[in-house]
């Protein structure tokens, strides 16, 4: 069971923490200096949610492990987030699309979490719940201002959203690891929240004067670990530091 | 660049905890009053600052004029007895 949940715990973890990998890549680089800002913050709740989750599972394995391992020294393979948190900023409409399609997830992942039978989910989920709702607020603002702005700006927004739609139905998935703690009534079934996502999501893109792509072939593989090409990147920038100086502390 | 508009500035006001009154904190930018609260949250209140915010669009501010200084402020300067220094605060009376 130890292994299932410790599966469980990366899937989970992995999307904090590649989301927020993404977003610190935007660190002096953002619009203006009060979306800089409320970018990094955003990455930096996510990092603490991930905190959360390396340390349970560390110390649910039987090996001798920290949470930096787990962050710093997996191999691609061992990373099990979904497609969509490891796709580029590309720019702001991509690095907001991207942000409110997570943020809508997350809030509902957050949100049944907290009915778990694990203690430790229950009060990592409680805590992180208002981060996240912040989050999806932003995002959503966003969302809203883009696409009912300019014309370029609706645009713009209107193709990350189309670009990144085919990573949403990935967020409701489920790997084996995720089905045996499903039963154990720990995990959170996400099939059962697309509905509800969708409503959302659409009824935001609605108000914001765009419009809902229509698709029927979805892109999957992150949870298995089969990643896009834009992760190797992404991680060697990561994994630099404590791949070079292994051991490394601030 | 040429197209580029600058946000209107915002007047971001704080409360640090209850029971004292807002201060001034700073300005920043943002298209509008909702995005002024979120910019100010993000900008002025991360290391847990405050309890309560509120902005102004700092155009809807009337400013004294620096050139009317003299006849503005220096009347008072020679009315020292204004100033409730000459009987003793109680230590229970906060703030004042």
């Amino acid at each position: 069971m130890n292994n299932n949940f410790i599966k469980y715990l990366y899937g989970i973890a992995d999307n904090s923490l590649i989301l927020g990998q993404r977003l610190g890549e935007l660190t002096g680089h953002a619009p203006s200096l009060e979306v800089d800002i409320a970018l990094t913050n955003i990455s930096l709740d996510l990092f603490g949610q991930v905190r959360s989750y390396f340390q349970y599972a560390a110390q649910l394995s039987e090996d001798d492990i920290t949470e930096d391992d787990l962050a710093f020294l997996r191999t691609e393979r061992e990373y099990l987030n979904v497609l969509l948190v490891e796709q580029p900023n590309t720019d702001f409409a991509y690095t907001i699309a991207r942000q409110f399609l997570f943020d809508h997830f997350h809030m509902l992942l957050m949100t049944e979490m907290q009915k778990s039978k694990d203690e430790t989910l229950v009060a990592i989920a409680k805590k992180s719940i208002k981060e996240v709702s912040y989050h999806k607020r932003f995002s959503s603002d966003w969302i809203k201002r883009l696409g009912d702005g300019t014309e370029e700006s609706k645009q713009r927004i209107q193709k990350a959203v189309n670009d990144l739609w085919r990573f949403t139905d990935e967020l409701f998935h489920t790997t084996e690891a995720d089905e045996a703690m499903i039963k154990e009534g720990i995990a959170v079934d996400v099939k059962m929240l697309k509905d509800v996502y969708y409503k959302n999501v659409n009824e935001v893109l609605e108000t914001a004067t765009l419009e809902v792509p229509e698709l029927k072939y979805f892109q999957k593989g992150g949870k298995e670990g089969i990643h896009s090409e834009h992760m190797g990147f992404l991680l060697n920038d990561m994994q630099y530091m404590q791949r070079t100086y292994p051991g490394m502390k601030w | 660049m040429e197209n580029k508009k600058e946000w209107p500035l915002w007047e971001i006001f704080v409360r640090s905890k209850n029971g004292l009154e807002h201060r001034h904190f700073g300005s920043l930018h943002a298209t509008d009053a909702e995005m002024a609260l979120e910019n100010a949250r993000d900008v002025y209140t991360r290391r847990s600052e405050g309890v309560s915010i509120w902005v102004v669009e700092s155009s809807n501010i009337t400013a004294s004029n620096p050139d009317h200084n003299g006849e503005l402020f220096e009347p008072a300067q020679d009315k020292v007895y204004r100033h409730p220094t000459f009987y003793d605060l109680p230590d229970e009376v906060k703030h004042m």
